[in-house]
């Protein structure tokens, strides 16, 4: 693969960049003098600005290079990751999960757990959740490392200790406020870094009905109907009968309920970016307004994967996607011979195929940008279930909040170095790394039914909550090791404790894998907690739906209420499932 | 929070757009320099003014 060569003008822009993200930090330092202001923004920040931080937390380089690589792979179905994986669990945090995240004063989702359960639930999350953000980190510094090497040369260790310093420095400096600002700053980034990319590419290929066109062929070549590529819906019907392998009642329950309420409506990185709100309105308002940008983000970062597939001038083995290269540097190929496409690299590929001098910076800078807050949001979430979580609750109970201060930024300092070393971790023993991912989806595949019985049954217990905690992630485990995708091999993709059944794709295992640990995890709870001793309704005033006050939204003009936004993000869904159907 | 965020994204947009489109004016065949440039450079204004009468009106 011909590497690209960046001219004087590319890197003046990153520069400029780089100066700007580092000024933010050294502005913001100013005005944080306690934990509140390091931890959470101070509790400050505008609707708008949480809620573009809250989108782009979730917009790390690797969700980026990744969903243009699933559009390659499965053309426009990718796009329920987002209109069925996340618009709706978004919804439902606003509206019904916020008044308790906020509401509670909480300054953590595990800390949540503690006050509406017991200390061993919040306990188990706080851990799973503090090693996750670190190795997530390191696994994103790897991915930037490993890209800029083979696209621009660029040497590994130095992308990786550079990329981690500047982290550091507006992490330590600002803590959540400019971790926050520099994802909003990403976010636009982002936006005016691809939407060039996504219109040159759509001119050259003849607009959307010449990529139709195009991808029929693509499609027919490898059996399925014209359509499968560019119709999101209509060949949902069976598994066989779209390039996802999935049919449509495990893509909704296993995607659409169980996988993207577990992130969206629990995972601290983003709930984190609600919190820091400076009003009940403004957190509930913060994942709606997320959502407007979120619905549209498939055409930024999808389109681009499968424009690749089918652009003029490609020298790849589908189009612009190249052939992928195994830890040595040799061209992989199938145990047919066939060479294999490096999905992965469609996205980077069409960057450095439309762009010319000037706009590739600007591109690359968009990527970077991305790596570095999609680190930044982990080491601040980090720092954070650590000082308030594990070491204020189990190490020093009773310091000033000067201290805890001071150890938010000793954590700042541990959790980039610990990034680092996870990231060359990454680079050697890549099978640990994605043993590691398996744990972590098993942890956190039962995790919404536990948010969503405690917050909505208040006769739930701390016991049953652990309880169901651990037999969901045991039965994500075991649903995983007696299952297999087809034509895998027994080991890390499932089948290590002898294959029952066989799915027609690893999203099919994932998903039904989630789908039973939240069965697991719903079901035990609500057994154990039937049987062990409630709180007193006294204990859990704020904590659950039918004992607290109902937000009041009446003094809002109508136009600016939570459920108003709601019902026009839900309709606008609504019409580009239809549109794209 | 003691920084207005429109002001920093509007002077970034700005710097980096007059750098495109300065670099696409000077180099022949660099169109779309030029022009994304210019929407940058609108968007940075655009942003700019926003921070600026949001601070006089506090």
């Amino acid at each position: 693969m011909a590497q690209a060569h960046l001219a004087g003008i590319d890197y003046a822009i990153m520069a400029v960049y780089f100066a700007f993200v580092l000024g933010i930090g050294v502005v913001l330092r100013r005005s944080v003098h306690t934990g509140n202001d390091f931890f959470l923004a101070g509790r400050a920040v505008p609707a708008w600005i949480a809620g573009l931080a809250f989108l782009s937390a979730n917009l790390g380089a690797q969700e980026v290079i990744g969903m243009g690589a699933s559009g390659a792979k499965y053309g426009v179905a990718t796009s329920h990751f987002y209109w069925v994986g996340a618009i709706p669990a978004m919804i439902f945090v606003g509206l019904f999960m916020m008044p308790f995240y906020y509401g509670s004063r909480a300054r953590s989702v595990p800390e949540y757990l503690k006050l509406r359960f017991d200390e061993k639930t919040r306990a188990v999350n706080a851990v799973s959740f503090a090693v996750m953000t670190v190795f997530s980190s390191g696994i994103s510094m790897y991915a930037m490392g490993k890209l800029f090497n083979l696209l621009l040369g660029w040497d590994f260790t130095a992308s990786v200790l550079v990329s981690a310093a500047i982290v550091l420095a507006y992490t330590f400096l600002g803590g959540l406020t400019s971790s926050i600002y520099n994802e909003v700053l990403q976010f636009f980034l982002i936006v005016f870094g691809f939407a060039p990319l996504v219109l040159l590419g759509l001119k050259s290929v003849g607009g959307w009905t010449g990529l139709q066109a195009r991808l029929a062929q693509v499609s027919t070549s490898q059996g399925f109907a014209p359509g499968a590529y560019t119709q999101a819906w209509r060949h949902m019907d069976a598994a066989a009968h779209n390039p996802v392998g999935i049919e449509w009642f495990g893509l909704v329950m296993g995607l659409g309920f169980v996988l993207s309420f577990g992130y969206w409506c629990t995972d601290f990185l983003v709930v984190q970016r609600a919190m820091a709100a400076d009003s009940m309105t403004a957190a509930r308002r913060t994942p709606l307004v997320a959502a407007f940008p979120k619905m549209l983000f498939p055409f930024l970062v999808i389109l681009p994967g499968m424009i690749a597939l089918v652009a003029a001038g490609g020298h790849g083995v589908i189009g612009l996607v190249p052939q992928k290269l195994d830890a040595m540097g040799h061209a992989v190929f199938t145990a047919q011979g066939a060479p294999v496409a490096d999905f992965d690299l469609a996205t980077p590929m069409m960057l450095v195929h439309y762009f010319p001098a000037g706009m590739l910076g600007l591109g690359i800078t968009a990527l970077l940008a991305s790596f570095m807050s999609g680190m930044a949001g982990n080491v601040t979430a980090f720092n954070t279930v650590w000082t308030y979580d594990l070491y204020q609750s189990y190490i020093k109970k009773d310091a000033p909040d000067a201290h805890y201060l001071w150890m938010g930024r000793v954590a700042t300092v541990v959790g980039v170095l610990l990034s680092i070393v996870a990231a060359y971790a990454a680079s050697r023993f890549n099978n640990i790394m994605d043993m590691l991912q398996l744990v972590f989806a098993f942890v956190n595949a039962p995790l919404f039914a536990t948010f969503a019985l405690g917050m909505f049954w208040k006769r739930t217990t701390g016991h049953g909550a652990f309880t169901g905690l651990v037999a969901g992630t045991l039965a994500a485990a075991i649903h995983h090791g007696l299952t297999l995708p087809v034509s895998a091999v027994p080991g890390i993709k499932g089948g290590f404790l002898g294959v029952v059944t066989t799915y027609p794709s690893d999203l099919a295992q994932t998903f039904w894998t989630a789908i039973v640990a939240w069965t697991t995890c719903f079901v035990v709870t609500i057994l154990v907690s039937l049987v062990t001793r409630p709180r007193q309704d006294a204990q859990l005033n704020g904590l659950v739906w039918s004992l607290t006050d109902r937000p009041k939204d009446e003094h809002l003009p109508w136009i600016k209420r939570p459920v108003t936004l709601a019902l026009v993000v839900l309709a606008l869904t609504l019409i580009l499932n239809l549109i794209f159907a | 929070m003691g920084l207005d965020l429109r002001l920093p994204i509007g002077a970034l947009f700005l710097i980096i757009g007059l750098l495109l489109a300065g670099y696409g004016w000077m180099t022949a065949g660099m169109e779309v320099d030029r022009w994304w440039g210019l929407v940058m450079v609108v968007f940075g204004l655009v942003m700019v003014t926003l921070a600026r009468r949001g601070r006089s009106k506090v």
